[in-house]
């Protein structure tokens, strides 16, 4: 389903007019610490190409957030960063993609420790239809990170504990995590994820299925993970991406227009494409 | 909690162990796959293996003196005086003169070695040409089964003489006739053009086939105008309510009745209320009509379902009625669908044996059926009929009927899969 | 006048009442202003004519034709002799009346049913005639009323339409009609028969020895209707059949939907479905001349003893039959887990398999659970396999090396040829259908819930 509506979101950019092809992002695409780095990426659905020469740093322990209008090739981006486009039988990628100075499309490179590395948190909430110890204990589980069910049971509370779902779930362990409403959900997503310990999360729009007072909560536990992850989220609010985010990335139609601290991209964006948008003349 | 790093040292170390499970688990997925394919080709071999020599028989080539007084009694060449001759004695003659028998326990064998069906051979030859009569002629006949046993190898001197049916003296009759050039090993003419016979050498599946013809038209004129009406209220006039409510899951648990139950069904109510006959094609149709039904309003209700709304909202928005717009405009375009449903439930039809059983269409029918209300048999049910039989040579023709059946199946899906692939269309 | 003669004449007035009511409309509609004063097109006018002059002729038709026996029947019943001779089949002389009506003597009938057949062929001939008056006569006065009607304010189009909605419901009816036959054509016999046996005996009793009781296939003996053999038979094989059935299907299903790529699919998923369209008879064969000769050399060759007819080659190839329909059925369900929790499994870092088992197969069960019960209710009621492979050994055994039978063999087995109605052993096999289709009907209402409860829950 995902891999339609992806597809379907990009068609527009193969016709796009860029005027000359030697486009170069504004700002400051690189970083001094980067924990990943993405060089001249180019994402292939078919015969379209959805993400033209993309070039970006993402520092250790930083946020940053991807926006741009819809269709820009934002989520797609992010979907190459722990290799999700796989599962897409017609996407290619171009280009390199380095986590820790390893390129993640090398073909030595496995997914699976990849994505145990750079964890994922989705759209719409989308726990297992499991208990909620259950569903935050998947990952230790498969990966083999425990070795005793006391070990097991420190790693669900402390991921529940960080993702602030610990107080309200701690009586309830052995109940459906689809019994949850959605904010707690996707916590209880975020803790799926973090019981892993990854080194980065990327997150994909992860507040668009929640109400503001969900959202509020959310985004207050993407700061205090930032002291320990590497986040990069993907985001449609603009406000959002300026309360969270250390830095910002405008995309556009398939282009990473501008990049740059996030209080300089909202005050002060370079380019005209990224003023645009800001002051909401599209969107 | 592990730090990154633990966490990728251990997740470094799991996955020999988890690539491993995986790669069993996919070869779970090949093996059941694999033996379902190995099954189907074995079992298609096995077939043809077995059914390819249903298709053939050997044939002894004898010299005959058609005697006019033996054959013709009357000498007018008339149906009444043919029957009122004697060929029997004729191919006695032939068949002593070819295989030089003398005493009676020899000539006893040897009439034996020929098919039964040799003399309506010959009645049916003179019949087409009476200018033949009185004169000498090489003709071919179709060997006795327990003779052809015996020349396909499936009888050997190597079994005790008592117990086989196939005698010494009989098999060194057959190995001269052999070794004279006169018996030959060619396409039947029996299994297409014969119907059941109780000498498996002349039993043939015209008869069958004949039948499950007129059967499948009653069923298909029933089942298909039926099923489209009904599919047509039920998506595009029926109000939702109890009533087709009811309907509805009625249709879903008749597709799952046992086919053995419409047999009773039938045989309840055709044969015991109507008067109709046991073994009449007309009551095998409906009794098929009535399995299929579900079939086709299921299919027929996917294809109406197809087709978008938006047609009906245009002609309604003309103020087309209701009806109209049905007709006019939902009907053609989706009785590509119909039709594929309606072959699908055909050939599923087709196929069907224990119905039939139920309703007596078990008939020993020598002659094929003349219309839908004389008694007749199909093609499954003499499948199941010959795979009783104890002869050697039914097993070939049984094999032989069921590559029949299966070509004919063959037909009816790949008509389905053309007429879905044409008019298969993406709104 | 012959039938066939009454439905060309029929057709042949339909049709004039067609062409009558068109040029009706048409000459008043030239005397007004045109098509456009008349409430419908022209042939709506016609259409009606005819079909008013046509259905109802032509359903009165068929009812006397489908009850012209049983009324005749009731009609020539007063010269059966008073007193019956023990063992007295009507359906036997009926046939023998019918024949001889139609001048087909064959050897010396009892005086009273030369009578009857006499006496018959008055009736049918007076029905003949009677039906022939009664159904042009219809047709005449419909007709005619029909095409009084016709006028320009005359809304035929609604009135055709209504017939055309009236045709549709009834033929929608049929399928409630069907199901009303299935029950009311086992459910009397069914009661007749638990009046000799008592449902104790049968449901519980441990022995199946049907006996006829009739003429010259009449059994000695004592007979027993328990049929306890026959469920155990019936499950026995249904069993294997799963054992067999349910494993590959499903892995089938799996390697199809999540590893095959889409070239693999388009070959091996039609491939699978020739399975599912092999004729049950076919299996039957194959089951009874090449598996099951190769089960009991397999197993003489360990040493261990296999009928001829066993429940194993039986239930295997009832297996192989039911792949498909179990693949394609879980193949539905897999396809329906939402792309959301693969994504979730994935993101995690699961290899396939395990997003497989852990994920994706937990979040499925149910639907699994309802298309396996759907396969069951198959292999339950799958017939031409058992009659030719299982046996017909009423054997309580738990050794798929034995015969077995199952209840729908022993249905074929009793009904299939002429039967004495009446007698236990005939009515047996209604109260055994009337078991076969309340256990297939329960099977299947409960996975269609179970699967519709399933769907719900990812819509």
């Amino acid at each position: 389903m995902e891999a339609t509506m992806e597809n379907t979101r990009t068609t527009g950019t193969a016709d796009v007019a860029w005027d000359h092809d030697d486009f170069q992002t504004v700002g400051t695409p690189g970083h001094d610490d980067p924990r990943m780095t993405a060089g001249n990426v180019d994402v292939f659905y078919g015969e379209k190409q959805a993400i033209m020469n993309v070039s970006i740093d993402i520092g250790a322990n930083e946020v940053v957030s991807f926006i741009g209008p819809s269709g820009c090739g934002k989520s797609t981006f992010l979907r190459c960063l722990n290799r999700m486009n796989d599962t897409i039988d017609i996407c290619r990628v171009g280009g390199s993609i380095m986590l820790d100075g390893q390129d993640i499309y090398d073909p030595s490179i496995d997914v699976v420790p990849l994505r145990a590395r750079v964890g994922m948190v989705f759209q719409k909430p989308n726990p297992f239809p499991k208990s909620i110890y259950d569903n935050v204990a998947y990952g230790p589980r498969i990966h083999g990170l425990v070795d005793s069910k006391a070990e097991l049971d420190e790693v669900v509370e402390q991921s529940l504990t960080r993702a602030g779902l610990w107080d309200e779930a701690k009586d309830r362990l052995d109940q459906p995590g689809t019994g949850l409403s959605g904010g707690q959900q996707q916590r209880l997503c975020i803790a799926r994820a973090i019981a892993v310990s990854p080194e980065v999360i990327l997150m994909d729009e992860p507040c668009s299925a929640l109400d503001p007072i969900a959202t509020a909560r959310i985004e207050e536990l993407i700061h205090d993970l930032s002291s320990q992850f590497t986040i990069v989220i993907v985001t449609h609010s603009m406000q959002q991406a300026a309360r969270v985010s250390d830095r910002t990335a405008y995309f556009h139609l398939g282009r990473l227009v501008e990049v740059g601290p996030t209080k300089q991209i909202f005050t002060s964006p370079q380019h005209s494409l990224t003023q645009d948008y800001i002051t909401g003349r599209f969107g | 909690m592990l730090s990154p790093q633990q966490a990728t040292e251990r997740v470094a170390a799991s996955v020999g162990a988890r690539y491993r499970r995986e790669r069993r688990f996919q070869m779970y997925g090949k093996l059941a796959i694999g033996s379902a394919l190995v099954f189907l080709v074995l079992f298609m071999a096995n077939i043809l293996q077995k059914g390819i020599p249903g298709f053939f028989q050997h044939y002894v080539t004898l010299e005959v003196d058609l005697d006019r007084e033996l054959l013709d009694p009357m000498g007018d060449a008339s149906v009444d005086s043919l029957f009122a001759g004697n060929p029997r004695r004729v191919m006695q003659l032939a068949i002593y003169e070819a295989t030089g028998a003398e005493s009676r326990a020899d000539q006893r064998a040897a009439f034996k070695l020929v098919s039964t069906g040799a003399t309506n051979r010959l009645r049916d030859m003179i019949l087409e040409d009476p200018s033949i009569l009185g004169t000498r002629m090489s003709i071919q006949f179709a060997v006795d089964d327990d003779a052809d046993s015996y020349l396909r190898g499936f009888i050997t001197k190597a079994t005790e003489e008592r117990r086989r049916r196939v005698k010494d003296n009989q098999m060194d009759m057959i190995d001269r006739l052999q070794a004279e050039g006169r018996i030959e090993y060619k396409l039947s003419d029996y299994i297409f053009t014969g119907s059941d016979s109780r000498n498996p050498e002349l039993a043939g599946i015209k008869g069958a086939v004949i039948g499950s013809l007129l059967t499948l038209a009653v069923c298909l004129s029933l089942a298909f105008p039926i099923g489209v009406a009904a599919a047509v209220y039920l998506e595009e006039f029926a109000p939702k309510n109890r009533i087709t409510d009811v309907i509805e899951v009625n249709i879903n648990n008749l597709a799952a009745v046992p086919s053995v139950v419409y047999g009773i069904l039938g045989a309840a109510v055709f044969i015991n209320v109507f008067g109709f006959q046991r073994s009449w094609p007309i009551v095998g149709g409906f009794v098929l009509a009535l399995m299929t039904l579900p079939t086709i309003i299921i299919s027929s209700r996917a294809a109406l379902k197809a087709v978008p709304p938006s047609i009906r909202d245009a002609a309604l928005g003309m103020g087309a009625s209701r009806v109209q717009v049905v007709t006019h405009h939902v009907l053609p375009l989706a009785l590509p669908g119909m039709l594929t449903g309606t072959i699908i439930g055909m050939a599923q039809a087709l196929g069907e044996t224990a119905p039939l059983l139920m309703i007596g269409m078990v008939a020993f029918v020598v002659d094929a059926p003349s219309g839908i209300f004389s008694p007749s048999t199909a093609l499954p049910v003499q499948i199941y009929m010959w795979a009783d039989s104890a002869e050697r040579m039914f097993v070939a023709k049984t094999s032989a009927a069921i590559i029949a059946l299966l070509s004919f199946l063959v037909v009816m899906n790949a008509a389905a899969v053309v007429l879905r692939k044409k008019f298969e269309r993406r709104w | 006048m012959p039938t066939n003669l009454v439905l060309l004449v029929l057709l042949a007035l339909a049709v004039t009442y067609f062409v009558l009511g068109r040029r009706a409309i048409l000459s008043q509609g030239q005397r007004a202003s045109g098509i456009r004063s008349m409430h419908s097109l022209p042939h709506y006018y016609g259409v009606w004519a005819g079909v008013a002059a046509l259905l109802p002729a032509l359903v009165l038709m068929v009812l006397w034709i489908g009850l012209e026996d049983s009324i005749l029947r009731a009609l020539v019943a007063s010269y059966f002799p008073a007193e019956r001779p023990e063992n007295f089949i009507e359906d036997v002389f009926f046939t023998q009346i019918k024949n001889v009506a139609q001048g087909n003597v064959v050897g010396t009938p009892p005086e009273w049913v030369m009578q009857a057949a006499g006496a018959w062929a008055g009736f049918e001939r007076s029905s003949q005639n009677l039906m022939s008056a009664a159904v042009l006569g219809t047709c005449a006065v419909l007709g005619f009323f029909a095409y009084k009607q016709v006028g320009l304010e005359f809304r035929a189009r609604n009135a055709v339409e209504n017939v055309i909605m009236a045709v549709l419901v009834a033929c929608s009816i049929v399928a409630i009609l069907t199901t009303v036959g299935i029950v009311f054509s086992v459910l009397f016999e069914s009661i007749k028969f638990f009046g000799m046996v008592s449902p104790m005996e049968f449901f519980f009793g441990l022995d199946w020895i049907p006996k006829a009781n009739f003429g010259e296939n009449a059994d000695s003996g004592e007979s027993a209707y328990g049929a306890i053999p026959l469920f155990a038979g019936t499950a026995l094989i249904s069993a294997i059949a799963l054992i067999v059935a349910v494993p590959t299907g499903l892995f089938s299903a799996i390697f199809l939907s999540e590893y095959a790529g889409p070239r693999l699919r388009a070959i091996v998923k039609p491939l699978m479905e020739i399975l599912a369209g092999i004729p049950t008879v076919v299996y039957g064969f194959f089951a009874a001349l090449t598996v099951a000769p190769l089960f009991k050399d397999l197993f003489a060759s360990v040493g261990m003893s296999a009928s001829s007819e066993s429940a194993l080659a039986a239930g295997v190839v009832m297996g192989v039959m039911i792949i498909p329909f179990v693949s394609s059925l879980s193949d539905d369900v897999i396809n329906a887990v939402p792309q959301s929790l693969r994504d979730a499994a994935y993101g995690l870092g699961s290899t396939k398999s395990e997003a497989i088992r852990q994920v994706i197969l937990p979040a499925a069960l149910p639907g699994i659970v309802g298309a396996i019960l759907l396969a069951v209710s198959r292999a339950v009621g799958e017939t031409m396999i058992v009659v030719m492979a299982a046996g017909l050994a009423a054997n309580l055994t738990a050794n798929p090396l034995e015969a077995v039978t199952t209840v729908t063999s022993q249905i074929v087995t009793i009904l299939k040829g002429d039967q004495s109605f009446n007698s236990p052993m005939t009515l047996s096999a209604f109260a055994l259908a009337l078991t076969l289709i309340t256990v297939t009907l329960a099977l299947n209402v409960l996975a269609i819930r179970i699967v519709k409860k399933y769907r719900e829950q990812y819509d």
